[in-house]
């Protein structure tokens, strides 16, 4: 203990004293923080219990891994895992890339009235609620009244019922999500770009590179360690893949690839009251999703030197 | 010399393809996304029949307002709108004063702990504890079937909190507050009649942020409503552009289910208006502000 940490430990103790009242006011912020997200982690261990409502989380019988081992032995586990890696996958596999190209894309516009026009309009989508895009996409896609049905019967063509076609399910989600929200997407990689020292560019010209050439070795490049970051988080939310919009986009005739695992788990826990199974089919879902973002950010890491933290 | 000029008179004829190409491509980008929505307010405005017979596409045919007539009769629909304006104005009030009671002592150097509680906030984002512990918690809490499960749950936003946290690190000079203190400003004063007054821009934008989410919420009050009178307009929406759907293909007389349905459609595009229309609206004044709180999120995520 020299003379240096005794004058830290001080400075830290009148540093506290001084600002006593930011403590007061942050208080609030640490009891939501505490009780909205790590008390709910807390009640994660009742997918290793019994659990009756009269007992409480704490005071429910311990099993084990029961659940679990139900949840594995399900018949239709290797359906519900299949569909919810392979809608995810399908997703960050088609839904990824595209913002990065659209923001190349609008990038060489240069900053004309076009420019404005294309971002303003493809932003909007993006504050259509989930809601009303699954009502857009039924309504759209209705054998009988749909524009899209409509449209084809006057080229000749069969009506389909798309939204009640088990293969098309995964398509539809993909491409909505890519219509709904590219353009938002693609902010993040403009200001990328615009950090781009514009004399890279102007030295590329002068040694005779077109655009193209330019896109490729000094755009990518330049904002590779944003895509990088991007990717990281896509791949670390890989089975929370959308609730919302496959339960609105559920119906019973396209179960079959529909259900995912958080939809289950709502039916499961919320619907039929089964909590303590519910909580571990969940549970298995999160560990999973955590595995990956630490692997992929493991991996970033290593090969790029970029990571998360 | 001439071998330069080649070359500059070529690439400048590839980039010129490159431009002509690459405004094709966003043109059609452009339409893919203007055209649904842009058939949707045109089929709103139109006689059923017409859209039936693949009439309505670019501009409106045979201009009604019926379905938006019938769309204010029905009162579950009023209902939505009243509760949700309540949920998104309540929840929005909370919503910025506690980012703000957050981000300000976090963004300060002098509070100790700060990294410690930013790691404690910042795992909330890649570990929670689910759907069905948060909703026991719900429960436990007494706050099922209340406005404040809807509203307190979703209280802060960790990425609106790194947001507000990095705006008062860098746009706030620290000689004010040190000038502040000096005049014997307290750090709660100085907050209110400095540091707020001076963040208004983002606090917008925060505002709104938070404001979407509140208006377009639907999972929240899936799980944690079950009174209809407390319904907002997401789960009204639900009901009536994707529940009828599924299940109302049987009726008994023929000719008023052609009528009902063809109604129903036309119902269904002014719905999809009217609940969209308020951020329709703000969007296009408001939109260099989102990006603007979007892009300050990214300088620190």
């Amino acid at each position: 203990m020299g003379v240096p940490s005794v004058l830290k430990l001080s400075s830290m103790r009148s540093d506290i004293r001084k600002n006593y009242d930011l403590y007061i006011l942050f208080a609030p912020v640490l009891l939501y923080y505490i009780i909205f997200h790590y008390v709910p982690m807390y009640g994660l261990q009742i997918a290793f219990k019994n659990f009756i409502p009269s007992q409480g989380i704490t005071g429910s019988p311990w099993i084990g891994w029961d659940h679990f081992e139900r949840f594995f032995n399900l018949f239709n586990f290797r359906d519900l895992l299949k569909n919810t890696l392979g809608l995810s996958a399908y997703n960050i596999a088609v839904s990824f890339p595209i913002p990065v190209i659209v923001a190349f894309l609008i990038n060489e516009l240069g900053g004309n009235k076009f420019k404005k026009i294309v971002q303003t309009v493809t932003y909007a989508p993006h504050f259509i609620s989930v809601v009303v895009l699954v009502g857009m996409l039924y309504t759209f896609l209705s054998p009988s009244t749909g524009i899209v049905n409509i449209v084809a019967d006057r080229l000749g063509l069969e009506a389909i019922n798309y939204m009640a076609n088990p293969a098309l399910f995964k398509t539809l989600y993909v491409l909505s999500e890519v219509w709904q929200h590219t353009g938002w997407a693609s902010i993040i990689y403009l200001a990328a770009l615009a950090g781009i020292d514009p004399q890279l560019h102007e030295s590329a010209v002068m040694d005779g590179a077109n655009k193209l050439r330019r896109i490729w070795h000094i755009n990518l490049p330049g904002i590779a360690p944003t895509i990088i970051i991007m990717l990281i988080l896509t791949v670390g939310r890989i089975m929370e893949v959308g609730f919302e919009k496959v339960l609105l986009m559920q119906n019973p005739l396209n179960q079959q690839t529909a259900e995912i695992i958080s939809t289950y788990v709502y039916k499961i826990g919320i619907l039929n009251a089964q909590y303590s199974f519910a909580t571990a089919i969940d549970l298995f879902n999160n560990v999973i999703n955590f595995t990956l973002l630490l692997t992929v950010n493991w991996i970033a890491k290593k090969y790029s030197e970029i990571s998360l933290w | 010399m001439n071998n330069t000029n080649a070359i500059r008179i070529k690439s400048s004829f590839g980039d010129r393809i490159f431009d002509y190409v690459n405004i094709l491509l966003l043109s059609i980008l452009l339409l893919i996304v203007v055209l649904p929505l842009l058939f949707i307010v045109n089929a709103s405005f139109s006689d059923p029949d017409e859209v039936l017979r693949g009439n309505v596409l670019l501009y409106p045919a045979g201009f009604t307002l019926e379905g938006y007539a019938r769309v204010f009769v029905d009162p579950k629909v009023w209902q939505g709108y009243w509760n949700v304006a309540v949920y998104t104005v309540v929840g929005t009030a909370i919503n910025l004063l506690m980012t703000i009671a957050g981000a300000y002592p976090l963004s300060r150097k002098d509070f100790r702990g700060g990294s410690l509680f930013m790691v404690l906030i910042t795992f909330t984002m890649f570990f929670s504890g689910g759907m069905i512990p948060s909703f026991l918690l719900v429960k436990d809490l007494g706050l099922y079937n209340s406005m404040w499960a809807i509203v307190l749950p979703p209280a802060v936003g960790v990425w609106n909190l790194i947001i507000a946290k990095t705006y008062f690190q860098y746009s706030i000079p620290n000689e004010l507050k040190e000038a502040a203190h000096i005049d014997g400003c307290n750090n709660i004063v100085f907050l209110l009649k400095i540091v707020i007054p001076l963040s208004l821009p983002i606090l917008a934008v925060l505002g709104l942020f938070y404001g979407v989410g509140h208006w377009n919420n639907f999972m929240r009050a899936l799980l944690y409503l079950s009174d209809e009178n407390k319904y907002p307009l997401q789960i009204v929406l639900r009901q009536i552009l994707l529940q009828n759907q599924i299940s109302g293909a049987s009726l008994d007389d023929i000719t008023s289910a052609v009528e009902r349905q063809k109604l129903s459609q036309l119902l269904r595009y002014s719905l999809i208006i009217v609940s969209s229309a308020p951020l329709l609206i703000v969007y296009p004044f408001l939109q260099r502000f989102f990006v603007k709180g979007m892009l300050i999120g990214a300088v620190k995520g």
